[in-house]
């Protein structure tokens, strides 16, 4: 402490460590958060529904997807991450998962929405598996904070089935 | 500075600091602003460092009082006459 020099170095080391300490505290504060998220898909249509060259079946899905993720969000969330998987099972995997859609929600204003949209990404079975099966549309999340742990979680909502023939 | 202004310092230092983080985090979590709460400390350090950083005199008002010139004419020091004994032992060899 007995020159500028030494003040100034034990004054910053010190105010880096409590900063350290006060982001450590505010990833802590996110576990008082307890989020009630909402979500219902429709499949509206199908557009068409048909086996590939090469033995694969593909489908083309018009959702209508809506969500209420607004209780996710603290004073210590940068953004949510939210995709929309169809996950089923067939005798060669016992869960099969394709991303439908996606989304980068940046605030809480925007966490409340309704989309209208045809598959973002391609709805391709590993086989010819497609016809008549039962699957389920899951919500993920992962929410990422300003500081400290990534938060991530489910909706799984069930009950969807595809059509028995090719169309 | 003298030894008690750089206690001084030193106890000013963290306390303000720590004083800024608890007012900072506080308001931050209560406005559920992050960028609030950035704002608050980094003005808080702002501030810690222009009180406690320079020399400021009211860091200066227990300066060391050394001995006077004519004390120490009055207690030579031990040291010399060592020296002067050390010199003379090699010669009488």
């Amino acid at each position: 402490m007995h020159s500028f020099g030494y003040r100034a170095n034990a004054l910053l080391t010190f105010a880096v460590t409590i900063l350290a300490l006060m982001c450590a505290m505010a990833s802590f504060s996110d576990n008082l958060n307890h989020p009630s998220p909402s979500s219902s898909v429709q499949v509206l249509n199908v557009n068409w529904f048909q086996k590939q060259p090469n033995g694969n079946d593909e489908v083309s899905l018009t959702l209508n997807i809506s969500a209420d993720l607004q209780s996710l969000f603290t004073w210590n969330t940068k953004q949510v991450f939210v995709f929309l998987a169809a996950e089923y099972e067939t005798s060669k995997n016992s869960l099969n998962q394709i991303s439908l859609w996606d989304g980068i929600i940046a605030s809480k204003e925007h966490a409340k929405f309704w989309t209208h949209t045809s598959n973002k990404y391609r709805f391709i079975d590993q086989g010819s598996n497609l016809r008549g099966k039962e699957f389920n549309l899951t919500l993920h999340w992962h929410v990422m904070p300003k500081t400290g742990k990534m938060f991530a979680d489910k909706l799984v909502m069930s009950g969807y089935r595809l059509p028995k023939e090719y169309r | 500075m003298d030894w008690q202004g750089q206690k001084l310092a030193e106890q000013l230092m963290q306390i303000l600091l720590l004083a800024f983080a608890a007012v900072s985090f506080g308001t931050g979590y209560v406005l559920g602003s992050f960028q609030m709460m950035m704002l608050i400390y980094a003005g808080g350090v702002f501030l810690t460092t222009l009180v406690t950083v320079p020399n400021w005199p009211f860091f200066n008002r227990h300066p060391l009082k050394w001995l006077d010139p004519s004390m120490a004419e009055k207690h030579p020091k031990p040291q010399q006459q060592q020296a002067v004994s050390l010199k003379k032992k090699p010669a009488k060899k």
